[in-house]
């Protein structure tokens, strides 16, 4: 079993060296720029990998926008709030949005979402809330520092050609997927908040919300470890995301646009990378989608266990 | 009248929070009756049985992806289970020390892989060294999945096992292994078999990590060494056809892997009865 121990934790570094390895080429070829070049041309030799790594920040962050606020409510909601009876079999049915293939998800966002999103939502949205994101924009571009960049992003946040694919409809279908992993540790989160705590808050006169508001606060480090673990299954979702975000690279913040992930370049195009340097390209995209998510995951867990603060 | 604002403050947001579910279930619902109404019409004897060929002849079928997925996961489950159940055995049992946290830091990590990720890695280790797709580079991909998920139920599920059940059994004179695998394995076979099966629900619907490891493929299965159809790789290739049959085929496919997938996952809720605990 030791061994067994063993051979997985190598196997996980085999991971990480083989990537770097296969990827040293393109890495070779591009050096930093490979990171920051905001042009991606196989044919001309040019890897830029910036619009990628860029849209994988865009659609996961925007996921977890929308996704957060709904899963810690419905965790609040299933282990504090809701009718006994009502707990059991709504937290059962959130759970099993985590058994719907990815692919599915994909599929219905193409060919359900995304024709909803091109007709009345991206047009609504285009017409009554890009003025106010215009007018903001306006409003930060003459400041020092990062003014000018932030306001060209809220400036064209709600542009785009509208067709239905892009980031808005990417962000939607990645915060649908990872709600039910915020939802589930959430609650753990919840679940561990000792009762006294809870019965004191009762004794005191507590309204159920308020006992609610206080486990929540209790528990906001198991939240914060939520968040982090959604975002990054969000970083690494591959399969939905190449179907729904329209495989353009897309450097700026439009909505309504269509983009590309570090994710979603990968199957878009090694069937079709016949060169050596481009075929390490993409796997150097892999590698830097790899280093991302481990980034998240292990930035979270220095967060939650703080091991320079010393155990009692 | 602050009594009277803090009850509405109470109801109100109760009810907000149970909008939230409402909001969360929506996509549920709505992906089921959607891939259903879509694929339903589909699904027949002949689509079933029939091989793969080109889309618009009235013949074909989906038998050999079918056929495939379940290669593929027979495989990712030989290979992934009793490494995974062997990990979270030795995490549970020795795993308090600085090892046991290394080796805990590593899983967490695999569990967090992006699918595409595992997917490239195999492809450079396998496909890239042996020229050619196979069965083989599939199953270890999914296997790779199935490791971090059961090593982690394992764990949790032994963990849960009372340590006065151990020690009876090292009382009635059984080594420490035999005690592990007749008495402490045996109180935990609930929780690993639960782990087990949803693990490979999961893998059985991953697309990511085939696309570059069996590619492809429209014949039946041949050898494991051999490329293989997967129900996957046949929807995620004909979706993106035009083709009109093409795309009814990719739907009806859609709709038995989803049934496939979801299905075990409410079998497994169930059976188990899983009750949401309350404080």
């Amino acid at each position: 079993m030791a061994l067994v121990a063993l051979l997985v934790t190598l196997a996980f570094a085999a991971v990480l060296g083989v990537l770097f390895s296969r990827s040293t080429d393109a890495l070779a070829h591009a050096g930093w720029g490979f990171l920051t070049g905001s042009t991606w041309d196989p044919v001309a030799g040019a890897y830029g990998a910036w619009p990628f790594v860029f849209g994988t920040l865009f659609t996961s962050f925007l996921a977890l926008l929308l996704a957060l606020p709904i899963g810690i409510a419905v965790a609040l909601f299933l282990t504090e709030l809701s009718p006994r009876w009502l707990a059991t079999p709504l937290g059962v049915l959130i759970e099993l949005l985590a058994g719907v293939p990815s692919l599915v998800f994909g599929m219905w966002g193409v060919f359900y979402l995304a024709p909803l999103l091109r007709k009345p939502v991206e047009p609504w949205l285009a017409k009554h809330v890009a003025p106010i994101f215009h007018f903001l924009g306006g409003l930060l571009m003459p400041l020092p520092l990062l003014g000018p960049t932030l306001g060209v992003w809220l400036d064209v946040l709600f542009t785009g050609p509208k067709i239905g694919l892009g980031f808005l409809l990417a962000g939607v279908v990645l915060a649908i997927m990872i709600v039910p992993t915020i939802v589930a540790i959430s609650r753990d989160a919840l679940l561990a908040v000792p009762r006294l705590e809870r019965e004191a808050a009762h004794a005191l006169g507590a309204t159920r919300w308020e006992v609610a508001r206080n486990a929540l606060r209790s528990a906001k480090t198991g939240v914060f470890a939520a968040g982090t673990l959604g975002l990054g299954r969000a970083l690494g979702e591959t399969i939905a995301v190449t179907l729904v975000i329209g495989n353009v690279a897309v450097a700026l913040p439009k909505l309504f646009s269509p983009g590309q992930t570090l994710a979603s370049t990968i199957p878009a195009q090694l069937p079709e990378a016949s060169e050596p340097v481009f075929v390490s390209a993409l796997i150097a995209l892999g590698l830097v989608l790899f280093a991302l998510t481990l980034l998240v995951n292990l930035g979270a867990r220095l967060v939650i266990e703080r091991p320079w603060r010393k155990r009692a | 009248m602050t009594s009277l604002w803090r009850k509405a403050k109470n109801h109100g947001f109760t009810a907000l929070a149970g909008l939230a579910c409402l909001v969360a279930l929506v996509p549920l619902v709505s992906t089921t009756t959607f891939v259903v109404s879509k694929g339903a019409p589909a699904l027949s004897w002949q689509f079933l049985t029939g091989t793969i060929t080109s889309a618009d002849d009235p013949a074909s079928g989906i038998g050999p992806a079918i056929v495939g997925t379940l290669v593929l996961v027979l495989v990712a489950v030989v290979i992934g289970l009793p490494i995974g159940i062997a990990g979270g055995l030795w995490l549970a049992e020795h795993g308090r020390g600085r090892v046991g946290y290394a080796f805990r830091l590593a899983v967490d990590a695999m569990a967090a892989t992006p699918s595409i990720v595992v997917g490239i890695f195999v492809y450079s280790v396998v496909v890239l060294a042996q020229r050619h797709f196979s069965a083989l580079a599939g199953g270890l991909a999914l296997a790779f999945m199935i490791v971090p998920v059961v090593v982690r139920t394992t764990e949790v599920a032994l963990r849960a096992v009372p340590d006065p059940l151990r020690e009876a059994g090292v009382a009635l004179g059984a080594t420490q292994t035999r005690t592990l695998f007749r008495v402490t394995l045996p109180a935990a076979r609930k929780g690993v078999v639960t782990g087990s099966i949803l693990a490979t629900a999961r893998v059985a619907g991953e697309t990511a990590p085939l696309l570059f490891t069996v590619a492809y493929w429209q014949a039946w299965a041949y050898g494991l060494d051999k490329p293989i159809a997967a129900l996957p790789t046949f929807i995620f290739n004909s979706i993106q056809q035009p083709a009109e049959r093409a795309q009814q085929q990719a739907w009806g496919a859609a709709l038995l892997l989803f049934v496939l997938v979801f299905g075990a996952n409410v079998i497994v809720r169930l059976v188990t009865r899983a009750r949401s605990p309350r404080p």
